[in-house]
């Protein structure tokens, strides 16, 4: 899975996820203008997947860190790249399968990644639906349309992530790469 | 200048769309989306949704015919078409596809049916209407670049 990732400190990754073609195109466009770099997958699957994360159990992924705790220091660019490389999450609510909320429970629950910033988009405006999702560690809750002026939200998001990522050692965003037989 | 003529009709249509109600502020927010580097977008954009929106279509005539009605699953596809047209700024096929989801959720089939057909000719109009957009867009479009100040 060869991925150039930009090295450069200012541009932050952000992994959309959405089953609707013409969503995912829109955000896509919507981040780009926002000098983000984007990958775009149509659900939740998808994204555990590229994090490197194992589909039906986070918690698999702890049994790995523990057996690689001493090879950290020493990963290699890429996989460093993969699992570093994603700064931000913003995924639909309603998707067939894994919703989006499920998908923020999973995120939240690995300890690679649940300290990366996750905002819910919806169609729908529905209180009790958007407070879960914030209870539960959604950084934002978007109504779609989703608008540049919701995506100029998320840069202050960013800013917090990143310098989290520079005061603590890089241990807390190791990353897992589970690629066997894929 | 042929030109001139052609710009005008094209910023009358343009207007026409929203003052009748085909379009709203989301259409604005794609145009604004659209520069340079991707001078095509919107008409991208929405080329995805004919295509979308064909499958829908399909999928709800079937899911329609069906007796008794699936209203989860006839809601669960109008949710899409709500979502991608109110995604592209489609007014009038947004408020059809509501409408639709309402009936859905009183399991009332004749209204599920009707605004369906209803929905298919906004739908459409529209679709007619945006072509016709675009293909005058298109034929302003490269002479002015070749106008454009360097």
């Amino acid at each position: 899975m060869g991925m150039a990732i930009d090295r450069d400190d200012t541009q932050f990754h952000v992994l959309a996820v959405d089953d609707s073609l013409i969503d995912r195109k829109l955000i896509e466009r919507l981040l780009k203008t926002s000098s983000f770099q984007v990958t775009a997958v149509d659900s939740g699957s998808k994204a555990l997947e590229f994090l490197g994360l194992n589909n039906n159990d986070a918690d698999d992924e702890e049994e790995y860190e523990q057996r690689d705790s001493n090879t950290e220091s020493v990963s290699s660019d890429e996989d460093q790249d993969l699992g570093l490389g994603v700064n931000l999450i913003i995924t639909d609510y309603c998707m067939p399968g894994m919703t989006g909320y499920d998908l923020l429970k999973k995120i939240k629950k690995s300890s690679s990644f649940k300290d990366i910033p996750v905002v819910i988009m919806s169609s729908e405006n529905i209180p009790s639906r958007i407070n879960r999702c914030l209870e539960d560690g959604a950084e934002e809750f978007f109504l779609k349309p989703v608008q540049l002026s919701d995506v100029n939200k998320l840069r202050p998001h960013l800013m917090k992530g990143r310098s989290k990522d520079i005061d603590s050692s890089h241990k807390t965003t190791s990353t897992r790469l589970i690629t066997s037989g894929n | 200048m042929e030109r001139n003529p052609m710009r005008r009709q094209l910023a009358s249509l343009r207007k026409s769309l929203f003052d009748q109600g085909y379009l709203d502020e989301q259409f604005i927010e794609l145009e604004q989306l659209q520069d340079d580097a991707n001078p095509n977008f919107v008409e991208e954009v929405v080329t995805l949704y004919y295509r979308d929106s064909a499958r829908l279509i399909l999928n709800l005539d079937h899911a329609l015919e069906r007796r008794p009605s699936d209203f989860s699953k006839l809601d669960g596809l109008m949710h899409q078409f709500k979502g991608s047209s109110s995604s592209i700024g489609a007014k009038k096929v947004k408020a059809e596809s509501t409408l639709f989801r309402e009936y859905c959720k009183s399991g009332n089939a004749e209204g599920c049916m009707r605004t369906f057909q209803q929905l298919k000719k906004e739908y459409a109009t529209l679709r007619k209407k945006l072509e016709t957009y675009f293909q005058l867009a298109r034929q302003i479009g490269p002479m002015e670049s070749a106008n454009r100040p360097k």
